[in-house]
Formats: structure tokens, C-alpha cells, sequence
């Protein structure tokens, strides 16, 4: 059994909540206690319906005032496949909870409600699922049951969400049109839905092809921990233990530790439960080397034909996730991967309307759940891949110098200083 | 074209379960935690969830030591079973272990036990941030899980702890990919849990993949017990029954183990983890629900305990 990560997006009357509940309560992963619960509050509440969104809103805050405020992680298994959900609100002013949420998932998927067809909201949903590189996005469109499940509403939706998706970098979109309150295609296929020949959605989620999303070319191996025993039983036991970035490491492959260069060869893999021949995302192992070179948390482990952009300077897309507004020459903690070095915001180049991925240039800060473009200078050399490649080589984020409080995540688009001709924009 | 990256690749891509990937993600967060913190301290009850927690540092710190000790929080109403078991783990993991002390808190005066209340669940919070203080640990892993409770549905895996041990649910910092942000200021520590993408049925998959020893008192056994709220509590010298909770022979396990005052027991015949594995797919109850008197509280409590710095 594997593991399929997905977010959602969506506001309280989009049926958000009804759909996770349904795939949630058909597949065991609501409790009878817990429904118990909801019930009785809802109740209390004077609703005639049992609100399955209590289920997700976990905080005082939020029950109290109705609302999602946070990134809810919600789990269920089916025979096929083992789910994590990062349920997440869809206002705009959530921007950067959706984008938490987007970070970590395979697959994100985009509720319109088949009555107004596709709005603002759905085409922020898939812009920042495409920024955060989520390689697989499902549009759903839900309340087929208020339109009479008429074929013609859904394939208008289907035709000019598609027409507009062509900017984004997501090339799988799987369309599904559903009832989450009466569970058409949800669960099981729906027989009022005849002209519709696809999946449901649960099959489509437990059958989307993941395998081929890790990055198995490029190895990366960033270093975490150094393990010396520094015990007569191992004496000389000196391994570099991480989680793989992406690529293979194999026993016997030559390496380059970076950014100082030196060269050595892969004597062995080890984990707790004996060697291993090879190394893939995800797995978190010890790599012990023939060489004794000087090599700490911080380097990375890379093969020498294939290494990534050693550099100082970044360009990058970054959501501005605090209170307090970036401004250009702003200095930062910056932490990419497992290194965190000081930065400098040097130029803040445009901004993204997120509604209408419009370019507004000549800004002079970037606020609250604002995305922009801007190039940052660091102060030791870092090891870079484009996001695009890499997710966990291109991705970093901000820390706040004085209140240490995380206040971006930074997509990096050009690894190294600026070149002539610039690349971007291709993706957007 | 295959060459022989392309075979191991697509043969390890077959052999990846969830429970690698789980495993590989728990074992990245605590070598990011001992890199990053200069005092932690894992939480180590003798339950499944912290029991699973050692296995996960023996695979991220061998075939050195644990670059952090053990802590036990004991209220003094433990089951001995459990107590005798985290003495044996600890012993034949080489590590070292501290024992804060309910008791000692009462007998300085740091908390007082309510009249009529003979649960410690929460007086173990004034303990657990004295030594946390005494210590000066900066980072403290629990095994707390987001299926557990919705209150922990939201929280961080590196969850921020004011200068009271408060958590502050509406602050919470956002946490992005696996880039965990562990600068804290002076006198503000970080919770940290490792498993906190785990389930239920994910642990019990995983102790019986692992062949992990769990204490006795989860496996089926005759027992005394009584009803009391809902709930089937074992007689103990630190509970005095009224004239109407009975007392009567069953057998039963412990889906969860805590204090004795306040943890019940389930009716069951799971004689093995197997057993254990069918009954949890086949259970219609959350383990809390099932068997946690405090948290049947109120909607809120366990938000309202974990502000104050509860675990």
C-alpha cells in the first residue's frame, strides 16, 4: 500500500466539507464518537442537516465563528492506498494556508460548484496548486444534482477551465463531475450520470499514477546529521545520514560533497536494519563514504556529472505568508534545505494578481499572502535546482530575523545570478 | 533504453510502503531536531505511540547513542505492568532515562490534587514544565498523532511553546514542505512530534512490521473492573468506588495507556497484534472516545489543556 498526499481548497458553500465527510465516512475514516459529537452540536445549533465541516474545524475559533482559519490534516485508508488530506480554506485571505497545504501534496483538488461555473476562486486554487508544482490536479465539479445533471453545464465548466489551464504547468487534469450531498461519482460510479464514462473520484485517487513524480535523475543528498559513534565498537564509524532529495545513491557510486568539491566513492548505505544496495526519495538513510573528508550538516552529496547550481543568488517566486510586509532590502534567515543562511530581498520585480495572473510591476512591497517575483543574495553558497525539477531542492523559505516567525516559502525559478534572457514566465 | 539506475529505481518505487515513507519522514524530523536544538528530550510513557517514537530515533541516530534522553512523566497512578516495561526497554537500549515526578510537584506544593478528582492528567503539566525548566530542554518530543483529537488535527509537527509552555493555536507558524523552522527565542521551547502523521492503525501496522515488544496490559487479560462513565476502569487503590459501580472479573485490553484513574479499558479478546490490527479496522469508536475520560470533557478540552502547556 502507498501514500497519496492531497489538498483542497474551498469556502464553506462550495460542499467542501460534505465531500470530505462522504470520503471520510465511506471509508471508515470517521468515528462514530466523532459523529456523535457533530450531531449533537449541530443540533445545539438549530441546523437541520448534521455539519460535517465541525469535523474539520478543530479549533475553539473556528467552531465558533463558522469558519476553516487553518490547515486541517485529515487521514483515511482505503484497501488500495493509505490518504493524508490538507483540508484548507479557500479565501483569498487564506492564501498562504493553501499554499502550506499545497506544499506537501501529490495531487490537489479544485471544487466548482457546476451552478456559477468556473470563478476567480478556481483559477486561484489551480494557479497556486501550479506554483507549489502539485503534479496532478482533479477538478470536481460538484452539485451536478442542482443543474439537473445535465452533460452540456459540465462540459462547458470542462472546456473553459481547460482553455485557461494551458498557462499553468499541471498537464494532468482529470474532470469528474459529482454530488458530494447525494454522493454521485464520489464513491461509486452515478447512475444518473450516464454520459459520464470516467472514474469516480475515490477510484481516480486511488489509481492516479505517483510513482513517476520523484525526481530519479538528478541525486541529491543533503546532509543532516553526522553519526560517530565514537565507541570502541565503532571506532571508526563515520556516516552522513539524510533523507535522498531525489535521485538514486547506489553503493560503489562516485560522489562530489558540495560546495567544497571534494571527491570520494559510496563504501556503503546503511540503515538500522542492515545495507541497501540504492537510495530513492524518500528515504532517510546513513551514506558512509571510502574517503574521510570533511563533510557536516549543511554540504550536500551529489554525482559529479550531474550537479546542481552552486550560487549566492536566486531568483524566486515567494508567498508572503506575515502580518508585516517584505520590502526590498529586507535581510532574512534563509533555510533551504538543510541549511539556513542570511539573505538579502534585492529587488522585488513584479508581483501576481492571482486571479488573473496579471504581472503588476513597480511595486514597492509584498503583503500578506501576496506572491511576487524577486531576487535574493545569501550569504554563503547554496546548492540550487529550479523548483520545477526539484521540490525539495528549489523550495525554501523565510524566517523573520527578530521573531523568528516563518514569514515566506520561496519557489526558486533561476538557480544562480541573473542571466541575459530570462527563462521565467514559461510556467506562469 | 534500461540502464541499471533505471532498474534499481523502479524496483525500490515497488518496495516503498506508506509505512516507509512515514517511517523515513519521523526519522528525517528528529535528526532535524538534533541538529538544530542544543537540549532535547524524548517523551517516553511506555505507550505504543512513544514506543514507536524509539524505534524511530534507533533507525535515525545507530550505532551511536541517542543524542537526547528519555523522560517519563509519572503521575504515580501508572500501571505497574507499563512501569516494568519502560525499565526493561530503557535497559536494553543503553539510554538514559529522567522520571519527573507528579508526586514530588505535590509534595513541594508546586500543584495541589482537586478534592473529589483523583485524576493527575492535569497536574502533569506543572511537572512536565519544571523539568523541562530545570533541564533546560529546548526541544521535547511527543508522539501525539493529528488523528487523535481535532484540536491536534491542526498543530505543527514543531509546535512553538511560549515562555509559560503555552501553545498559541492562532499563531501558529506555517510550515512548509519538510523546512522546519527551529529558532526559538530564550525561554520558549518547541514541542515536536515526530509521528504526528501517523494513525491508529498505522502504529499497531508498524509494531508488528518491527516486531516491537508492547506492554502486557494491551493484549487481553482477566481483569478487575467497573463501569464508571461510560467506561470500564480498572479498581485500583488510587479510585474508591461508590455503592452502585460494582466490581466484576472481565477480559479486556487498553487501547491506550495513561493514568490508571482515568484510562478505561475495552472488552476484548485480542490476544496479539494481529488480533490488535483487526480489532482497530473493524472499530467504529476513536481510541480517545473510547477509552480517555478527560478528553470526553468538553469540545474544547483538549485545546483548552494544550494551551496550558499541556502535552
Amino acid at each position: 500500500m502507498d501514500l497519496l498526499r492531497f489538498s483542497t481548497a474551498g469556502s464553506v458553500d462550495d460542499g467542501k466539507s460534505t465531500l470530505i465527510g462522504r470520503l471520510l465516512y465511506d471509508s471508515k475514516g470517521i468515528f462514530e464518537d466523532q459523529l456523535a459529537a457533530i450531531e449533537q452540536t449541530s443540533r445545539r445549533r438549530g441546523y437541520n442537516q448534521v455539519d460535517l465541516a465541525l469535523l474539520t474545524d478543530g479549533l475553539r475559533a473556528e467552531r465558533e465563528q463558522g469558519i476553516t482559519i487553518d490547515v486541517a490534516y485529515r487521514y483515511f485508508a482505503t484497501p488500495r492506498r493509505k490518504f493524508i488530506i490538507a483540508d484548507t480554506p479557500g479565501h483569498i485571505q487564506y492564501t498562504r494556508n493553501m499554499v502550506t497545504g499545497a506544499s506537501t501534496s501529490d495531487l490537489a483538488i479544485i471544487l466548482i460548484d457546476a451552478r456559477n461555473g468556473v470563478l476567480e476562486q478556481s483559477r486561484r486554487h489551480a494557479f497556486i496548486a501550479s506554483l507549489l508544482g502539485i503534479p496532478h490536479l482533479v477538478v470536481a465539479v460538484n452539485k451536478m444534482d442542482l443543474v439537473g445533471y445535465d452533460e452540456a453545464v459540465f462540459e462547458r465548466i470542462q472546456d473553459e477551465f481547460s482553455a485557461w489551464a494551458e498557462k499553468l504547468a499541471v498537464h494532468d487534469i482529470q474532470f469528474i463531475p459529482i454530488s458530494a450531498l447525494h454522493g454521485d461519482n464520489v464513491v461509486q460510479r452515478s447512475i444518473s450520470m450516464p454520459w459520464y464514462q470516467g472514474p469516480s473520484l475515490l477510484y481516480h485517487l486511488e489509481h492516479v499514477y505517483i510513482g513517476g513524480d520523484r525526481n530519479l535523475i538528478d541525486a541529491r543528498f543533503p546532509v543532516q546529521w553526522v553519526i560517530r559513534p565514537q565507541s570502541d565498537a565503532h571506532h571508526d564509524f563515520r556516516g552522513y545520514a539524510g533523507q535522498v532529495a531525489a535521485g538514486v545513491f547506489k553503493t560503489g557510486d562516485d560522489i562530489v560533497a558540495l560546495p567544497s568539491g571534494k571527491r570520494s566513492r559510496i563504501s556503503r548505505i546503511s540503515t538500522l536494519d542492515g545495507p541497501v544496495d540504492a537510495a530513492a526519495p524518500p528515504m532517510s538513510v546513513t551514506i558512509e563514504l571510502e574517503d574521510d573528508i570533511d563533510i557536516g550538516r549543511g554540504d550536500m552529496l551529489c554525482r559529479p556529472h550531474n550537479q546542481p547550481t552552486v550560487a549566492q543568488e536566486l531568483g524566486a517566486m515567494v508567498c508572503w505568508m506575515n502580518d508585516q510586509p517584505m520590502k526590498p532590502g529586507a535581510r532574512y534567515w534563509l533555510k533551504h534545505t538543510t541549511k539556513t543562511v542570511k539573505a538579502i530581498v534585492e529587488d522585488l520585480r513584479y508581483r501576481i494578481d492571482v486571479n488573473t495572473l496579471h504581472r503588476q510591476e513597480g511595486v514597492s512591497e509584498l503583503a500578506l499572502n501576496e506572491i511576487g517575483r524577486v531576487r535574493i543574495r545569501v550569504s554563503s553558497p547554496l546548492m540550487l535546482d529550479e523548483y520545477r525539477d526539484s521540490r525539495t531542492t528549489g523550495g525554501f523559505i523565510l524566517i523573520d530575523e527578530a521573531t523568528s516567525d516563518t514569514v515566506a516559502a520561496g519557489m526558486i525559478f533561476q538557480p544562480g545570478p541573473e542571466q541575459q534572457i530570462d527563462p521565467d514566465g514559461a510556467a506562469l | 533504453m534500461l540502464d541499471a539506475t533505471q532498474v534499481t529505481a523502479s524496483s525500490l518505487r515497488r518496495r516503498l510502503s506508506h509505512l516507509d515513507a512515514l517511517e523515513a519522514e519521523s526519522v528525517f524530523i528528529m535528526r532535524e531536531v538534533a541538529a538544530e536544538f542544543e537540549r532535547p528530550v524524548l517523551l517516553f510513557s511506555g505507550g505504543k505511540d512513544s514506543i514507536v517514537m524509539l524505534r524511530i530515533a534507533e533507525k535515525a541516530f545507530r550505532p551511536a547513542r541517542f543524542p537526547f534522553p528519555l523522560m517519563h512523566v509519572d503521575t504515580g497512578h501508572n500501571f505497574p505492568e507499563v512501569l516494568d516495561y519502560r525499565d526493561r526497554r530503557v535497559a536494553e537500549l543503553g539510554e538514559r532515562l529522567i522520571v519527573a515526578s507528579v508526586q514530588e510537584s505535590i509534595d513541594k506544593g508546586r500543584v495541589r490534587e482537586e478534592p473529589g478528582n483523583p485524576s493527575r492528567n492535569r497536574l502533569q503539566t506543572t511537572t512536565l514544565l519544571d523539568a523541562i525548566q530545570e533541564n533546560g530542554f529546548d526541544a521535547v518530543f511527543g508522539g501525539a498523532r493529528r488523528d487523535e483529537e481535532k484540536a491536534r488535527a491542526k498543530e505543527r509537527v514543531f509546535s512553538l511553546r511560549d515562555e509559560f509552555g503555552q501553545w498559541e493555536p492562532r499563531a501558529q507558524r506555517p510550515e512548509l514542505w519538510s523546512l522546519y523552522n527551529g529558532r526559538i527565542r530564550r525561554g520558549q521551547h518547541m514541542r515536536v512530534f515526530p509521528i504526528s502523521n501517523w494513525t491508529e492503525m498505522d502504529v499497531w501496522q508498524y509494531i508488528e512490521r518491527e516486531r516491537i515488544e508492547v506492554p502486557s496490559i494491551y493484549y487481553a487479560h482477566e481483569r478487575e473492573v467497573f463501569r464508571r462513565g461510560g467506561m470500564w476502569l480498572a479498581t485500583n487503590p488510587f479510585l474508591e468506588r461508590a455503592e452502585n459501580e460494582e466490581a466484576k472479573q472481565m477480559v479486556v485490553r487498553y487501547r491506550t495507556v495513561g493514568d490508571m484513574t482515568c484510562t478505561g479499558a475495552v472488552a476484548s479478546p485480542a490476544a496479539n497484534v494481529a488480533d490488535i490490527i483487526a480489532e482497530v479496522a473493524a472499530a467504529r469508536i476513536t481510541e480517545r472516545g473510547a477509552t480517555r475520560a478527560d478528553d470526553a470533557f468538553s469540545e474544547t478540552s483538549m485545546e483548552d489543556r494544550k494551551r496550558e502547556g499541556y502535552f
